[in-house]
């Protein structure tokens, strides 16, 4: 804490305010972050845990298929697949993306969409195996479902992944950097100002000493002269006593 | 048929001995007990040794079948090599089964501006003709047709039912199923009035198994075809005029809607209406399932699996036929079958899949 340092910034009281608004905005915005971390994360859990199952999932509906695909070829008794592909002609499972908002975070899903219409290849097997033919496909159309949803998945997961680190990132930033900081500036200011308080107090101090002192000087001063002058009139008025001089010398009466 | 043995006994001898190569059911079970295509390799050592003991350990299913074919291929040459007359003309008869999906698989290539070089190596090595290389010249489809295609075996079966605009706007199993329906009828034609084989067992084993072709195929262009593009007059277009089935079968599945009409039109056959049946269609007791023989305890049987298993009871009993043409016919269908078979016990073993292992179709004892 003691080494987030604080910000470059004069002690002002228009500056305190700035930080003390800044504090505040920090504070709410990390309640918030928070909150939307967390709100995250448990979007998180939820895409694991349908992760995992969808890819087991995908383990056994891939190997039913290839399966299915193994009992083509053991019926029709050769390779369909190049036949497949060549009479395939319009695709029958088209991809849709939608955008998912999560808490602020757009995740892409993905739809399978199945377009009705003509089958490109409806008479592969016509001779033989066609019905066989039919079911492998069925048995695939739901791999497909099966890859997709999990496609959808693991890119969610890897978004969110990327969006929950940032968030976090940014929470324990502002925990951790900001709010230490900015409280420091505080300090910093409060301190700065209460230093130049006593500073301008023990100023003000000193200058009444000052001032009292400088009275006092001028005070001592004009005694001083006025003494002097006293003196001198001391002087004019009782001077060394004239021996020659009596005047008005009050008789001495005993 | 007196001359049978003279002309061709060789080669019949070689192809029963082939018959004893194939793998039994015994064999089967201990393919099923692998735990490992290297097991399964291991297991294979006595009939496929030779073109397995190249193959790197943990091969996948795809090498294995490779392998597997290529054995199946050579015999079928060795037998081609050394056949004459009649007998060699019936086995390139059968290639031409073959040659089919070759053409139709190089359509669709050529239709799509792919390179031939990749299409060659999907070929079946079987279907392969003279001409086939040749086809890379051809750029658009009417080039295709006009010189490639007629110097082809197969262009009496593209003569008077497909133009080159066909193959540009049909589907091309359409155009596969049209080639493949005239070549059954060409061959069941052949076979009848050739002058060595017409009115004897060859003729009559050979006829069957054509005319169950044609059914097969009668009924499952049926069934795959409801909800389709495959309007019903060109779905009856593509029934073959043999077969167990025609006419009045054909007739009825030209109108069928929907499976019952297809086992309404399959009343007449009772094996093939057994086979509807125990497949779990037309509403017939669900009665039979799995307890097929070679079946194995497997589950429901659909009814590709169950028409298959058919061919392969009519290709075992082929054999109990002397003097017959129809062996090698057989011999075929019963390689094809092993191939699929070791393939479909492979996939199960590596895909980890083990339930099922035991679907495939073993009639060999």
């Amino acid at each position: 804490m003691s080494n987030v340092g604080r910000e470059a910034i004069f002690p002002t009281r228009q500056s305190l305010a700035v930080m003390k608004s800044k504090l505040k905005g920090a504070e709410t915005g990390h309640s918030l972050l928070k909150r939307k971390s967390e709100a995250l994360t448990k979007r998180f859990r939820e895409i694991t845990r349908k992760l995992k199952q969808a890819k087991l999932k995908m383990g056994q509906v891939l190997q039913v298929a290839a399966f299915a695909f193994a009992e083509v070829n053991f019926q029709m008794g050769g390779d369909i697949a190049y036949q497949i592909q060549e009479s395939a002609k319009n695709s029958r499972v088209q991809l849709k993306t939608r955008l998912e908002n999560v808490s602020g975070v757009f995740l892409p899903a993905f739809d399978l969409g199945t377009v009705e219409g003509k089958d490109d290849f409806a008479l592969t097997g016509l001779g033989r195996g066609g019905q066989k033919v039919k079911q492998t496909r069925e048995t695939y159309t739901r791999a497909t479902e099966v890859l997709v949803e999990l496609a959808s998945l693991q890119t969610a997961f890897v978004l969110l992944d990327e969006v929950i680190k940032t968030v976090n990132r940014r929470v324990n930033a502002i925990e951790h950097v900001i709010i230490p900081r900015t409280e420091n500036t505080i300090k910093y200011i409060n301190s700065e100002l209460d230093e130049l308080d006593r500073e301008e107090f023990y100023r003000l101090k000193k200058v009444a000493n000052k001032k009292a002192q400088d009275i006092a000087a001028e005070d001592a001063v004009r005694r001083e002269r006025k003494l002097v002058e006293g003196e001198l009139n001391d002087e004019q008025d009782t001077g060394p006593a004239d021996m020659l001089k009596t005047d008005d010398d009050d008789d001495v009466i005993f | 048929m007196l001359y049978h043995n003279a002309s061709h006994g060789f080669i019949d001898g070689v192809v029963r001995g082939y018959l004893n190569q194939l793998l039994t059911s015994a064999n089967y079970q201990n393919l099923t007990q692998c735990q490992s295509i290297d097991d399964m390799k291991l297991q294979l050592g006595p009939t496929y040794g030779d073109f397995l003991s190249s193959l790197p350990p943990g091969p996948t299913t795809s090498a294995l079948q490779e392998r597997i074919t290529e054995k199946f291929i050579q015999n079928f040459m060795y037998l081609k090599a050394n056949s004459n007359g009649t007998l060699r003309k019936f086995l390139e008869y059968i290639t031409y089964g073959y040659m089919i999906d070759n053409i139709a698989l190089l359509i669709t290539g050529t239709l799509h501006d792919r390179d031939i070089k990749e299409l060659m190596d999907r070929t079946h090595p079987l279907g392969k003709f003279e001409a086939m290389p040749v086809l890379s010249i051809a750029t658009n489809v009417e080039e295709l047709y006009n010189s490639v295609l007629i110097e082809t075996p197969l262009a009496p079966y593209f003569k008077g039912s497909l133009s080159h605009q066909d193959l540009d706007t049909l589907n091309i199993e359409i155009v596969k199923e049209t080639l493949y329906k005239n070549y059954l009828e060409d061959f069941y034609q052949w076979i009848n009035s050739n002058s060595e084989t017409a009115g004897t067992a060859s003729a009559e084993d050979v006829s069957g198994f054509l005319q169950f072709e044609a059914d097969r195929r009668a009924i499952n262009i049926t069934l795959n075809s409801f909800d389709t593009e495959l309007t019903k007059p060109q779905r009856t277009k593509l029934y073959a005029s043999i077969g167990k089935l025609y006419p009045d079968g054909t007739t009825l599945l030209s109108r069928a809607d929907d499976v019952d009409g297809v086992v309404l039109a399959c009343q007449g056959v009772p094996a093939y209406q057994a086979a509807l049946e125990s497949a779990g269609m037309g509403g017939g007791p669900l009665g039979g399932l799995g307890n097929q023989a070679g079946g194995m305890g497997g589950g429901i049987r659909n009814l590709d699996e169950l028409l298959y298993q058919r061919e392969m009871e009519i290709s075992k009993l082929a054999f109990t036929q002397e003097f017959s043409l129809a062996i090698f016919y057989a011999w075929v269908k019963l390689q094809e079958q092993e191939v699929r078979n070791v393939v479909w016990i492979a996939e199960c073993i590596s895909q980890n899949q083990r339930e099922r292992i035991n679907n495939f179709i073993s009639v060999l004892e």
